[in-house]
């Protein structure tokens, strides 16, 4: 009898860990293209939740072309599907910085609202384009199931994908950064942009591909959420606060900072959640998370730049 | 010597533009339209508040709050809980399990009234908390951010999540707040019932007169020494702390000035429109506040005004018309106003205005009846209304420190 409960306490503290590690990853994947627009670049973009929309939106259209004209494909679509969203997201990156982001450098408050406006403006196109009812793709069969680890314990498939597709795309955005020749153009531009330009490097164009790779990483964190919920023209839109708090509470600037706050944040909405309804548990992060950076204006991590 | 009888009396932000501003609020729209688009008018006119707000904080302090819905809801709650208390008396809340309490608390089987509550029972301390609940609310947040030099686009971001905080918060907290339907069914205040046409008619005369007033003392304050300061602050805001001002107590105080604007804003709304919901509190409105007075102009009172006005009869014709089309005119005109007009209308207002002179000076200087003025002096007065575009951040090779402000921290 004490044997059996324990082992229950055992299984539900494991559940709701694993639930905590996987708002984590779903947050963490939200807030890295955010990360490297807001926190390399410094730039507000407001619309990130809409690039998400476009990228849970090319999943959709992919899997109903598979659908319609290539059945057998479905099991593996998913990975083509991923790679789809990142590109268009990434493409409409491009062009949004190339008509609107770069006149804006130097109103940091201005990108803000003429953001706001980009992504009043995505939310109607996609909402007349796909309709207002929220669609999900078809999953293929392997993504449904759950993995019974002991008899009490049971994870769910999608949840592991969303956490193992945040495991790639960090790693991913690490090596860019910091092994790259392109990373480090990067993080040149940013410590000094004149000098930058001066030794050569086009600094217009790192903005650009930088601001691009930004949203193809939202493109990626939308595909890879409609494996756990539907998707609507507004969607994004109810991630964006939570996603900006991720990546300032991290630290502008720092990956590390990024994926501790997304940690922690995780983690702590998830436990609250087991003792306190929903809304409460919500309500008590954030209060911490805009208490602590009262506290300490820069972030978990501060990145060591001379500035 | 800067100050001229000119720039006293002209220019967007002149006592001309108010007086003709009352004129348009107090006798034209009640002559012009009837009793529902009046009312209408009236609702718009309470978002004004928040704008003109916003002008004073963001325009001349260069501090952008995206949480503004946060004070006129606050405002407007307050408001909201004594006409609620007042329309739950005993006897018309008969039929609950225990009568006398707001009918939402009865729902969510609340049988005592909150000890938050129980002050509203009194008109005098209900008027005490519109105005000093918002700005103690303010001085918090303000304290807590400005002392340690925390601005910017960090500031924005924290404000907007203040408003979700609190939006969540009423909304989870049913029983004690009316959750997402917020309090309706509000009647009467002191007995006076605020839903007949007379009512109705009172109180938009109201909203403009109280409108009208804090235009002026507003622009009295913009003109003084401190507007002078604010702008300094905003353009310079290290020589301005070197020279020896404590900067942070400037922008607390300018931050619970808007607050108190924007709650007065809100009570106002609660007592024109007869309820208050989480909608009028959130990130969305506290963002379309601030569209406003983009739209009319970041650095003019009277164009704040204008904005309010004109993009709210914009959002209800074309809602009403052509629903699909609004949020993408909406998303168009932030954007277009960002780019092209940062001065929003006020701005085109008077370039035109200036344009307008020299063209008729030329006119009658070719006839040769009147002697040119010099040109110039007709366009200087202007100037000071010029924006200037908040410090080269982000790009610039000495604005390395990018948005957060903390070079005095390390």
């Amino acid at each position: 009898m004490d044997g059996s409960s324990m082992s229950e306490m055992g299984s539900i503290l494991a559940m709701q860990g694993f639930a905590g590690i996987s708002l984590f990853s779903v947050l963490l994947l939200m807030a890295l293209g955010l990360a490297i627009i807001f926190g390399q670049m410094g730039v507000i973009n407001m619309a990130h939740g809409e690039f998400m929309a476009i990228g849970a939106y090319t999943t959709y259209l992919c899997s109903h072309l598979v659908e319609t004209y290539m059945p057998g494909f479905q099991s593996y679509y998913f990975f083509f599907a991923v790679a789809a969203a990142f590109g268009v997201a990434f493409g409409f990156g491009y062009l949004v910085e190339l008509g609107l982001i770069r006149f804006l450098y130097k109103r940091p408050l201005d990108t803000l609202l003429a953001t706001w406006g980009l992504s009043l403006i995505l939310q109607q196109v996609l909402r007349s384009t796909f309709g207002a009812r929220e669609v999900s793709p078809v999953m293929p069969e392997w993504l449904l199931g759950s993995m019974h680890v002991t008899e009490t314990i049971e994870i769910p498939i999608n949840g592991l994908m969303v956490m193992g597709l945040t495991v790639f795309v960090t790693l991913g955005v690490f090596l860019l950064l910091h092994r790259s020749r392109w990373g480090l153009r990067v993080r040149a531009t940013v410590q000094n942009r004149a000098m930058s330009g001066a030794v050569g490097i086009n600094t217009g164009r790192v903005d650009r591909v930088t601001f691009a790779l930004g949203c193809g990483i939202a493109g990626i964190a939308g595909a890879a959420f409609t494996t756990i919920a539907s998707t609507g023209p507004t969607s994004g839109s109810l991630y964006i606060v939570d996603t900006f708090l991720v990546v300032v509470f991290g630290g502008a600037g720092s990956l590390l900072g990024t994926v501790a706050s997304a940690f922690s944040i995780g983690e702590t909405q998830s436990i609250l959640e087991f003792f306190l309804n929903g809304s409460m548990a919500k309500v008590i992060t954030l209060l911490a998370i805009v208490g602590i950076l009262m506290m300490r204006p820069e972030g978990l991590v501060v990145s060591k730049v001379r500035r | 010597m800067t100050f001229s009888l000119k720039k006293f009396f002209s220019g967007s932000n002149g006592w001309v533009s108010i007086a003709l501003l009352a004129v348009v609020i107090l006798v034209v729209f009640p002559l012009a339209f009837d009793l529902f688009r009046l009312n209408l008018t009236g609702k718009y006119l309470t978002y004004a508040f928040v704008a003109i707000g916003l002008v004073t904080l963001w325009g001349y302090g260069g501090v952008l709050s995206l949480g503004q819905g946060v004070f006129f809801g606050l405002g407007g709650y307050a408001m909201a809980m004594f006409l609620k208390l007042e329309a739950s008396d005993p006897e018309s809340t008969k039929i609950q399990s225990t009568p006398g309490i707001p009918d939402f608390m009865d729902w969510n089987q609340i049988t005592a009234l909150p000890w938050f509550w129980e002050p509203f029972h009194s008109f005098t301390f209900t008027l005490l908390a519109i105005l000093v609940v918002p700005a103690l609310f303010a001085y918090f947040i303000g304290a807590a951010m400005f002392k340690r030099r925390v601005g910017g686009v960090y500031f924005a971001i924290i404000t907007q999540a203040i408003a979700l905080i609190l939006t969540i918060l009423i909304i989870g907290q049913q029983g004690y707040t009316g959750g997402a339907n917020g309090m309706t069914d509000l009647k009467t205040l002191h007995g006076w019932d605020i839903r007949t046409d007379s009512a109705k008619y009172i109180l938009y005369f109201l909203t403009g007169a109280i409108l009208i007033g804090v235009i002026a003392g507003l622009r009295w304050m913009l003109a003084t020494k401190f507007g002078r300061l604010l702008l300094a602050m905003r353009d310079r805001e290290d020589r301005v702390r070197f020279s020896g001002y404590d900067v942070a107590n400037f922008k607390i105080f300018m931050f619970c000035i808007a607050a108190i604007v924007s709650a007065i804003g809100g009570a106002l709304f609660t007592l024109q429109v007869g309820f208050m919901s989480p909608s009028f509190v959130g990130i969305v409105p506290s963002i379309e506040m601030v569209i406003f007075t983009a739209v009319g102009g970041r650095m003019s009172l009277v164009g704040a005004v204008y904005g309010a006005l004109l993009v709210n009869a914009g959002k209800t014709l074309f809602s009403e018309s052509f629903p699909e089309l609004w949020l993408l005119l909406m998303g168009g005109l932030f954007i277009a106003v960002v780019m092209f007009f940062p001065n929003g209308l006020a701005g085109l207002y008077e370039k035109h205005s200036a344009k307008l002179k020299m063209l008729l000076q030329s006119l009658l200087a070719r006839r040769g009846q009147v002697a040119p003025a010099p040109v110039s002096a007709t366009v200087t007065p202007l100037e000071p209304e010029k924006i200037v575009i908040p410090k080269a951040r982000a790009r610039s090779s000495k604005g390395k420190k990018r948005v957060l402000t903390s070079e005095g921290s390390r």
